[in-house]
């Protein structure tokens, strides 16, 4: 179910204050998070994000069309590469 | 044979029910299309007027998204998210449920025809 508007969306306030210190300092560089359930607002775009997928930071780079996705959206946090053919099961 | 909205031409139905042969019309679009019009929700296609046919005619060109518009602006919605590379797209791209559903099996629509793999039952993708 989607969020109730009447809340407005969810952005960390940690990370909405990074941004903001960074929009006004006119400074870029890349912000380390873990909070994927923060929604994308206009201020992050054209910033980049390091965003965590459980294992590592997974570098984003926020364009215009991403405002309103979550940042988790962009860190895929399963990494499938494929059925094992039956010969070759544990080798890998 | 009624034509409305470019090609399509269902006849011989209730009007509520003919209307919605165009995509983008369900039911509900189009009893209030009808309405709006005033024709009967139970009068059949053939039955209705040249003048009836031009109002609802009308009505669905300036109010509603239909065919080849609508066809086209959810393409370029599916096209969106998979240029953004976020999750949905990803789903989009590789043929696979895009809401969360299980894959271990069903999901047939999506993946279409099962593919079976040489020493397994079962058919995986």
């Amino acid at each position: 179910m989607a969020r109730s508007l009447k809340k407005g969306p969810y952005i960390d306030f940690r990370l909405e204050r990074k941004v903001q210190v960074m929009e006004e300092s006119n400074k870029k560089s890349v912000v380390k998070t873990w909070s994927r359930r923060s929604m994308i607002s206009p201020d992050f775009v054209g910033h980049t994000f390091a965003v965590h997928n459980g294992n590592k930071f997974i570098p984003v780079y926020v364009t215009e069309n991403m405002v309103g996705h979550k940042l988790g959206e962009f860190a895929p946090t399963r990494n499938f590469r494929g059925h094992v053919a039956k010969k070759d099961k544990g080798k890998r | 044979m009624a034509r409305i909205a470019g090609v399509d031409i269902p006849d011989k139905k209730r009007g509520e029910i003919a209307l919605t042969y165009i995509f983008g019309i369900g039911r509900s679009a189009s009893q209030a299309i009808l309405t709006k019009a005033g024709v009967d929700l139970n009068k059949k296609v053939s039955e209705w007027t040249e003048a009836e046919a031009g109002e609802i005619r009308s009505i669905i060109a300036a109010e509603y998204k239909t065919e080849g518009v609508l066809r086209s602006e959810v393409q370029l919605n599916i096209k969106r998210l998979m240029d953004i590379g976020c999750y949905r797209g990803l789903r989009h791209r590789k043929g696979l449920p895009v809401r969360g559903q299980r894959t271990k099996n069903n999901t047939r629509t999506r993946k279409g025809k099962r593919k079976t793999v040489a020493n397994k039952k079962k058919a995986t993708k």
